[in-house]
């Protein structure tokens, strides 16, 4: 069995150097899943780029998990446009891929005059974006919508919502390897060569070739850019950090509360998760490190009061984590913050696609910055269709979520659903089984967690890590090494206790 | 497809087990035991280091044997249990619905005993910053992994909290190779017993700080190092301390928490001060027919102490079995002056009770006193009182009346 598997790997990079792709897609983030699957959609081999392990390991699976009206961008911008669309579809995409959506409404909440004349500008930009349903309401109804949070009056915006950010990446990406896209994890692009108009992507690995690319790098834009020849774009990070509460909290807010945003800067709220979480944040902190994901005592003391403010539900007993995630934005000579730049510069870049400052609402407006992504490409060159295309995808089947009868059902069709791994929400083990098996090939125990939400309850992974360790073991031959938490040289353990008896 | 049990154990650890077998000997046949994990013994099992059992059985085991010991009383009594089962929710009038891989079933019990245990407070619960690389590990997680699972977790340690688990995997890992550089403990004293000090720590040369904290966790992938800082009188980190410390390991034993969601979902209110059950001197909690015992009630420091109370509550079941009903207990109890906490939370006035408390501060001498409406009935004299190490005293029914709150303190 392994020794098939190490031949199987061998052909495969062969193929892989001599292989000319019909596109790259540099990030396997939400982006550039959504542009893979998009793709997916024409008669083209498709390739994906990712430098982590996994897809969601940076700015997809690291922020609140909202997904936007789009009365908070300029009119006319392609953030208001796209994340309108994105907002739109959501729905649909969520039955389409099997992952958690709920358009739950969210709440701007103030008190003064200053910040109703704010909300009210807010409201008009909104209306103007062809936002619908917004509505400012009074105190009372504030309280009907949302009971516990603090203010006298707000912005009420029905058709915002919350999705689970990993399930949403997963599911294009899984989606788009169904679809014959190649996920290539641990691939870092270090330089990219046009070479009688065949772009050469040198990676830490393999060099990888293809007739086009995309540069939907997030965080790496401007790096990705740069190699393009396509200079000038400043793009610093935006740091954010978070504070997730206990799923005792959920019930107590059913929509987000944000306090009233400045022009910048969306300010610190608390959001409900699809998993019925509550996480608080995030803070906003310039950072020219994008590889640093540490959170600092302070913001985490600055939120709980800030957050607190606005809901007073914040106590320490219910922390169970805190994280942080980093938006790439681009900025101005002055440092203004500017628009999504989505661009082919056929004079310098033929055949590129430079996605640049992707930032919020990246998530929501994902699919349409996909789409709009295809458009330019096929102004260039006509896309036969892929008539075997599928866009459905079933998602996990959560045991958690089901009624007793159809739980006992399950159980009687594969036992494995009667076998619970994690005691905290109850997910079994045919469930673990699935998000080892991934369409994707991930190995790591976050790419397990993010696909069941093993390890993301109240005891942290302090009951089912074992297992889940165990089982990835298991079920892909890895040895006590190999094991790994999340980003590559995260590994678990440095070998047996004692060796096993031959 | 409904069961019907006199009693249900939920849970298959130290006080699930002695629930069972002494619930047996009182003569209740008709009860199942309930176990998610695929062998009986609960936390018991990883615990392969020796000390338990002196109080219970005067004699030193291992947890395995300790643990041994009510299992083969189990099986001699035929008590029927079932492993590899979870129970999915527990509803206010005594339903219990469980999963197993072979299926699921729907269990009304006369009496339902919460055995649950508890489970390790985690990096994320307290909130300790810094970046999140793999190779921080709570330490019943690395004893576990250690002990049952045979995977050596890593090299260069350095440990948080001086709760008992931490300091025996402080000699564990020792033991096994690998450097503890030292414990850090924020309290100026340490939070477990006094003997794993010695036994675990002193005995290998392993230093403890007190009045220090982990104030940032390096390591964009494995961990690289933490920063340490002292912590002045309200624990606070005081700046200008920080020192670096490089390691590989990070071991948090920096306390347990009762496992109650199944109680919670059952709608039974909790004392904030244990987060157990609040219950009566029958160990029965404010809805009728729920029990507690054990870990899930208060965190307890020896196993003995577990299993004892464990078997104290099994009286009570028995006894709620046989007549359908227990005595009302009106009388509050609150922990006063010097205490953290105490079980039972109210008591009839009308029988013997005993108190299981623990200090909330280190004491050289002290007095431990109940009172009633304000007058002291009970007092003890104690020396070198310490929260690490429980404590109990036992109040005659003669000096205690059915009305007025009782305090217990330590004075």
């Amino acid at each position: 069995m392994a020794d098939t598997m190490v031949v199987d790997v061998q052909w495969d990079q062969e193929l892989i150097m001599r292989q000319l792709f019909d596109v790259l897609v540099i990030g396997g983030g939400v982006v550039g899943s959504a542009i893979a699957r998009e793709l997916a959609r024409y008669e083209l081999s498709i390739g994906v780029l990712e430098k982590n392990l996994d897809v969601c390991d940076e700015t997809s699976g690291r922020n609140s998990g909202v997904v936007h009206g789009g009365f908070a961008y300029d009119t006319g911008s392609w953030k208001a446009k796209l994340c309108l669309q994105g907002n739109r579809l959501m729905g649909d995409l969520s039955a389409e891929l099997g992952f958690d959506f709920l358009r739950c409404g969210k709440v701007l909440v103030g008190n003064t005059d200053a910040e109703y004349a704010q909300l009210e500008r807010t409201l008009a930009q909104g209306r103007a974006n062809g936002v619908q349903g917004l509505e400012m309401v009074d105190e009372k109804r504030l309280h009907e919508l949302v009971p516990s949070v603090i203010g006298k009056f707000a912005m009420y915006s029905p058709n915002s919502g919350i999705v689970d950010p990993f399930g949403l990446t997963i599911a294009l990406a899984e989606n788009a390897a169904m679809n014959g896209v190649a996920y290539f994890f641990d691939r870092e692009v270090e330089d990219i060569r046009r070479v009688n108009g065949i772009y050469e992507l040198v990676t830490n690995d393999e060099t990888y070739r293809c007739r086009w690319v995309v540069n939907a790098a997030g965080l790496g834009c401007g790096k990705v850019s740069d190699m393009l020849g396509i200079t000038g774009y400043k793009v610093i990070g935006s740091k954010g950090d978070y504070i997730i509460l206990d799923k005792r909290t959920g019930p107590l807010l059913p929509m987000p509360a944000y306090p009233v945003p400045s022009n910048t800067y969306m300010g610190i709220h608390v959001t409900n998760t699809t998993d019925g979480n509550v996480i608080v944040g995030p803070t906003a902190e310039a950072t020219g490190n994008f590889a640093y994901y540490g959170v600092y005592q302070k913001n985490i003391d600055y939120l709980a009061e800030s957050g607190s403010r606005l809901w007073p539900h914040i106590r320490k007993q219910d922390y169970i984590r805190t994280y942080c995630g980093i938006l790439p934005k681009w900025v101005d000579e002055k440092g203004v913050i500017q628009d999504f730049k989505m661009e082919i510069k056929d004079d310098i870049a033929p055949n590129a696609v430079n996605l640049v400052g992707i930032e919020s609402p990246g998530l929501t407006a994902s699919v349409p910055i996909a789409r709009h992504v295809i458009d330019m490409m096929r102004e260039r060159e006509p896309f036969k269709p892929n008539v075997a295309f599928n866009p459905r995808r079933k998602g996990l089947v959560r045991f958690s979520r089901l009624s007793p009868d159809e739980q006992a059902e399950l159980v009687k069709e594969n036992p494995d659903y009667g076998q619970i791994v994690c005691r905290c929400q109850n997910i079994s083990k045919a469930e673990m089984l699935e998000a080892i098996h991934n369409p994707l090939g991930v190995k790591t125990m976050t790419g397990v967690k993010y696909r069941t939400r093993g390890m993301m309850g109240r005891c942290q992974g302090g009951y089912c890590q074992m297992r889940i360790a165990q089982l990835l073991e298991k079920e892909l031959g890895l040895a006590d090494t190999e094991v790994v938490y999340s980003r590559k040289g995260s590994n678990l353990f440095v070998g047996k206790v004692r060796e096993d008896k031959a | 497809m409904m069961e019907t049990h006199d009693v249900l154990i939920i849970g298959g650890g130290p006080a699930g087990l002695a629930c069972a077998v002494e619930l047996h000997k009182q003569g209740v046949t008709d009860m199942l035991v309930v176990e998610r994990e695929a062998k009986l013994g609960g936390i018991l099992r990883q615990c392969i280091h020796d000390g338990f059992g002196l109080t219970r059985f005067g004699e030193s085991l291992s947890g395995p044997e300790y643990a041994g010991r009510f299992i083969e009383e189990i099986r001699k009594r035929h008590i029927p249990y079932v492993t590899d089962t979870t129970v999915l929710s527990v509803s206010p009038d005594r339903v219990v619905t469980t999963v197993s891989p072979s299926g699921m079933r729907f269990i009304k019990a006369k009496a339902v005993v919460f055995a649950m245990g508890c489970r390790e407070r985690t990096r994320g619960s307290l909130a300790i910053a810094g970046e999140r690389p793999s190779g921080v590990f709570t330490a019943g997680v690395a004893q576990s992994y250690i002990n049952l699972y045979n995977k050596m977790v890593g090299k260069e340690v350095v440990i948080l909290g001086s709760g008992d688990i931490g300091m025996i995997m402080a000699r564990r890992l020792t033991l096994e190779g690998a450097h503890v550089q030292a414990v850090f403990e924020i309290l100026p004293m340490p939070s477990g017993l006094p003997r794993n000090v010695h036994q675990c720590l002193e005995d290998y040369g392993i230093p403890l700080y007190l009045s220090h904290t982990i104030t940032d966790i390096h390591g964009a992938s494995r961990l690289t190092g933490v920063t340490v800082s002292e912590v002045d009188g309200q624990l606070r980190p005081i700046p200008g301390t920080e020192k670096e410390y490089a390691c590989d390991t990070l071991i948090l034993s920096v306390g347990l928490i009762p496992e109650n969601e199944l109680t919670v979902d059952a709608g039974i209110p909790l004392d904030p001060k244990t987060r157990g059950a609040d219950v009566d001197e029958y160990h029965q909690t404010e809805r009728e027919g729920f029990f507690a015992a054990g870990n899930v009630l208060h965190v307890h420091d020896l196993v003995d102490f577990v299993s004892l109370e464990a078997e104290k509550t099994a009286c009570s079941v028995a006894e709620y079995v046989a007549k359908g009903c227990l005595p009302i207990c009106s009388v509050e109890v609150v922990p006063g002056q010097g205490v953290g906490h105490v079980v039972p939370q109210r008591v009839s006035g009308e029988r013997d009770v005993t108190f299981s408390l623990r200090a909330n501060r280190k004491l050289a001498s002290c007095s431990l006193e109940v009172l009633q409406n304000g007058v002291a009935v009970m007092k003890r004299p104690l020396r070198n009182v310490v929260p690490a190490v429980m404590l109990e005293i036992t109040v005659p029914k003669a000096k205690l009346s059915p009305s007025g709150i009782v305090e217990v303190r330590l004075v």
